[in-house]
């Protein structure tokens, strides 16, 4: 499989997630540029964690004006997988690709902490190797974590089951104290309508390996690899440009 | 506008003393002009120059087998394997973050980096040894709040992980708080890079940010002076920072480092653009040209001066070769950074500045570097101490209730959990941190090899202020330690010295004793200082701060797969105690807590000895014998083991202990040289004879076992309300 992972300006755990993706996966992993135009052929994007352009404006908000998020647009408008993660998750809700926005955590303060999520649906191509209720220990680490969507909005996402991932305490109860920024309805992860977009505020590459932060997070990975090959499609152009 | 005509007065203003000002005519055999007078006061500053504590520092060690770059870089360097080298350095912050704790504490964060990355370096992960005064004084809450939230917005925006650190509260910081950074970065070994100009001819590149008005005089007069009851009103002197303009400055760093067109390099910290500059032509013998109407700047109307002396942060001074201009300024481009030529590279061996044509500074550059001034002062011991040491225990009793007393130690602010503080930062950025904050020393992988560097900063001032040389030589020994129960060989040292004034006898006396200290042990455990940074005028209206010699010491683990952890790991593994108990109390947080006693002696250390407890435990490490390992420190052995039970897992212990002296010296006492560790039951007789074989006394405990901590009849805690309490303690104080 061939993975993309984007650089912005700012971007901080973009060469953890293609240390992963190459390393411990031993997939291809091809560094995509932000003024790139053009994916390389990758079979699933990621928009890595960060502060893309320094959060200074609203977290994401610059970012979805990089040239190559035109193509990132189009490449999940034509059902391609993408994956932001954190900074990222930011990004696709600024850029609409997901509903909701990321705002201040309650606390007002950075949290870094490893916290227990649920995952509510097996029904995405990120989570299809779990079980909906499977317990997974992720690592966060934002000030701007704190989901929130007007209320239709949540109703919709759950009747349409596109809430992925929420907080939860160790034995999976949604409480209040599970919950690291105040999250409504402790939604920790969201899909969109077509379910190859994923953003979660949680890094799964941060665990991914039994030394560093325990290998929790890689099913979401494997999940991916998963579906791609087991997906019937036609025979796929080889990329025109190698990787590096 | 017109400079001002220069005198002895605006020198004395400058801080320049009449007998410097006079060196000044004499070297340069004429008056100064203005810009010349504020290059002379930041390069003759204390901060810059080392003017009081140079004499003394050349005692310190810096040489070794593995030493690759000692003091004298922007950081230091030392061999770590697979052609590897960690690159790393420790500096304080301390006045701008007392003035201005959010933006002092994260400017302090943004210098530090630069020092490393400077050497060509990736930094891999940063430390914070902080001070703060009483918890119930009414400023410390919001300087600790505004202080972890300085360094917390820099570091994790930058995306160096923060990953360990020291804090500590006392009433001698209540008016002057200390900030030291630390980061360690990795390069190839063959791949560092040097501040040493040369070449004559060779462009001299500004990248980065802006010149704007910021931080004007911050070294020589915020850094370089006591403070008084208008300390506020030199917050302008507070310098802002931007991690998201030093994060692109980094990246382009390192890219442009992986290209063969820098000749030197050196970041713009304290006295910006004039610091860099000369320090690069010092140390390459060369002479500089510097056209200032290059110098890309944030405001109209900035004089040569202010160009000359602004301390805007996230700024970088490179001398290329002659024809790389262009490649250079492409990859800056591609950063969205702008690359300026401001000059050349000269042979003539002077400084100069020229600004609308005009030649504003020409200064020979041996007479800033070279000649700057050299203090012996005068130190004397001071009366306080004797009487300050003199503790007899039979003055205090026992307290009724031994496990009151723990869980009062507990959660006092000294001993209890730091979460508080390392939650706010990333601390796995990077993807290799191993053992995160609260471990002993924390751990991170090297990445592509089986290696790790493990990382700790450790300083007790009580100790010091009791004794300012055992207080250092203890804390060299510590940091050891530290690492050393993580499973990783010490070694070398960065060093951050926090004193008071130094034309004070008694405290020049105190740094003198500190340096004796820290060479003592340094050349005992063979851990050479390669870089560091002193910080002197810590004191505000005649109080000077506690001495503070911080050590940050870096240590290597050559397979990650056998770092260990305090905690313990399971029922029915052996605890044991290495090393030996004395009957001490002085200087222990004991007395201070539950007493209300800060007296006596600190702890009894022979290096020997704790030479021989540290090959013991690596040698068990080694061997992979060891289930968890925790040095035992402040608060003693009861305080040792309640943290050993605080891992998550709930797992308490059961234990035993014989002895004839009184219970509290026992529980508590901080004697040195110690360990507990914990080990499966078939391996204790292997521990057994290589205690024996290095000398080190050996005592079973108990065993892992429940959910309490069982000490004879003397102590039983539930470790969940224990671990509560210990670790809520600073959220209850602080907030949040």
């Amino acid at each position: 499989m061939r993975w993309g992972v984007v650089t912005f300006p700012g971007s901080n755990d973009d060469r953890d997630a293609l240390h992963v993706v190459e390393r411990v996966l031993g997939d291809q992993a091809v560094a995509l540029w932000h003024k790139d135009r053009d994916l390389r052929g990758v079979d699933c994007v990621i928009l890595p964690g960060g502060f893309s352009y320094g959060d200074y404006l609203r977290c994401g908000a610059m970012a979805k004006f990089s040239p190559i998020m035109a193509a990132v647009i189009e490449h999940a408008r034509g059902g391609g997988l993408v994956l932001g993660i954190c900074n990222g998750f930011q990004i696709l809700c600024e850029a609409g690709l997901l509903p909701g926005a990321l705002v201040r955590n309650r606390s007002l303060s950075f949290v870094c902490d490893v916290v227990t999520v649920r995952v509510e649906t097996a029904a995405t191509p990120f989570t299809q190797g779990c079980r909906p209720g499977d317990l997974l220990s992720i690592p966060i680490k934002h000030g701007e974590g704190c989901y929130v969507a007007e209320e239709a909005t949540l109703n919709e996402l759950e009747a349409r089951d596109q809430v992925v991932f929420r907080y939860v305490d160790p034995v999976g109860r949604v409480v209040a104290e599970a919950n690291p920024n105040g999250s409504l309805r402790n939604v920790a992860g969201v899909c969109n309508a077509e379910r190859n977009v994923l953003g979660l505020m949680p890094h799964p590459e941060h665990a991914a390996e039994r030394l560093v932060g325990g290998e929790d997070g890689l099913t979401l990975f494997r999940s991916a690899q998963a579906w791609l090959r087991c997906e019937a499609r036609p025979e796929r152009e080889e990329p025109r440009v190698p990787g590096p | 506008m017109s400079a001002p005509a220069v005198t002895a007065d605006l020198a004395a203003e400058h801080g320049l003393t009449p007998e410097e000002y006079a060196k000044i005519l004499d070297l340069l055999r004429r008056a100064p002009t203005f810009e010349e007078l504020g290059v002379f006061a930041v390069m003759w500053s204390e901060h810059c120059s080392y003017k009081s504590s140079r004499a003394w520092l050349r005692q310190l060690p810096t040489d070794g087998a593995h030493v690759i770059e000692g003091p004298g870089e922007n950081a230091g360097a030392v061999d770590i394997g697979d052609g590897l080298a960690a690159v790393f350095k420790i500096e304080s912050h301390n006045h701008p973050s007392f003035i201005e704790p959010f933006q002092g504490a994260a400017t302090g964060v943004g210098g530090i980096l630069r020092d490393v990355f400077t050497m060509g370096a990736r930094p891999i992960a940063s430390l914070d040894a902080l001070r703060f005064g009483r918890l119930d004084h009414p400023r410390t809450p919001y300087l600790v709040a505004g202080v972890v939230a300085g360094i917390g917005h820099y570091g994790n925006c930058v995306g160096v992980p923060t990953v360990g650190g020291d804090l500590y509260f006392d009433q001698g910081y209540d008016h002057n708080i200390l900030v030291n950074a630390f980061t360690c970065g990795v390069a190839p070994r063959d791949r560092l890079f040097r501040a040493r100009a040369g070449g004559p001819g060779n462009p001299v590149i500004y990248v980065g940010a802006r010149t704007g008005r910021d931080g004007i005089h911050g070294a020589s007069l915020l850094a370089s002076a006591a403070f008084d009851a208008g300390a506020a009103e030199k917050r302008p002197a507070v310098q802002v920072g931007d991690p998201f303009t030093e994060k692109l400055l980094l990246e382009a760093c390192l890219e442009l480092m992986g290209t063969d067109h820098i000749v030197a390099i050196q970041d713009m910290g304290a006295a910006g653009l004039t610091s860099s500059a000369l320090e690069m032509a010092g140390r390459g013998e060369a002479g500089m040209l510097l056209e200032l109407d290059r110098v890309p700047l944030r405001e109209p109307g900035m004089t040569p001066y202010e160009i000359l002396l602004s301390e805007s942060q996230e700024r970088m001074l490179l001398v290329v070769r002659e024809g790389s201009e262009a490649a250079v300024e492409a990859v800056f481009r591609r950063w969205d950074l702008q690359a300026s030529v401001i000059g050349r590279v000269t042979d003539d061996g002077t400084f100069r500045a020229r600004w609308r044509g005009r030649e504003v500074c020409a200064l020979p550059v041996a007479a800033l570097t070279q000649s700057a001034p050299l203090y012996r002062r005068p130190a004397e011991e001071p009366a306080r101490l004797e009487q300050l040491q003199h503790f007899d225990p039979a003055e205090v009793r026992e307290p009724a209730d031994l496990g009151d007393a723990l869980l009062q130690l507990l959660e006092s602010p000294n001993l209890c959990s730091r979460e508080w503080v390392y939650r706010q930062y990333d601390q796995l950025v990077g993807g290799n941190t191993v053992v995160r904050p609260g471990g002993d020393a924390a751990v991170v992988r090297l990445d592509g090899t089986q290696r790790a560097l493990a990382l700790t900063v450790d300083c007790n001032s009580r100790y010091c202020q009791l004794d300012p040389y055992l207080g250092a030589v203890l804390a060299v020994v510590e940091a050891a330690r530290n690492l050393v129960a993580v499973g990783a060989r010490p070694l070398a040292v960065s060093d951050c010295l926090n004193y008071g004034n130094p034309e004070r006898p008694d405290v020049m006396w105190e740094f003198q004793q500190g340096v004796a200290g820290i060479r003592d042990a340094c050349v005992a455990l063979g851990t050479p200082v390669v870089s560091g940074n002193v910080s002197f005028y810590n004191e505000t209206e005649g109080h000077s701060i506690p001495p503070t010699p911080m050590i940050a010491m870096v240590g290597l683990l050559d397979d990650v797969e056998a770092h260990l952890t305090p905690w313990w790991k399971a029922e029915g593994d052996v605890i044991v105690l290495l090393g030996r108990t004395r009957e001490e109390l002085g200087g222990s947080e004991y007395l201070a807590v539950v007493q209300g006693l800060v007296r006596g002696a600190p702890p009894w250390i022979d290096l020997e000895t704790e030479k021989r407890l540290q090959r013991l435990c690596l040698a068990a490490a080694t061997e992979r014998l060891l289930r968890s390992a925790h040095d035992v420190a402040e608060g003693g052995l009861a305080v040792a083991l309640s943290e050993c039970s605080f891992g998550g897992a709930g797992l308490g212990a059961r234990i035993t202990l014989e002895s004839g002296m009184r219970a509290d010296a026992l529980l508590f006492g901080e004697s040195q040289s110690r360990m507990v560790v914990s080990v499966r039951r078939r391996h204790l007789g292997r521990l057994r004879d290589l205690a024996r074989r290095e000398d080190v006394p050996f005592t079973a405990l108990g065993e892992v076992r429940g959910a309490s901590l069982a000490i004879g009849d003397m102590i039983d805690l539930p470790i969940a309300q224990a671990r509560a309490r210990w670790r809520g303690a600073l959220a209850r104080r602080l907030g949040g």
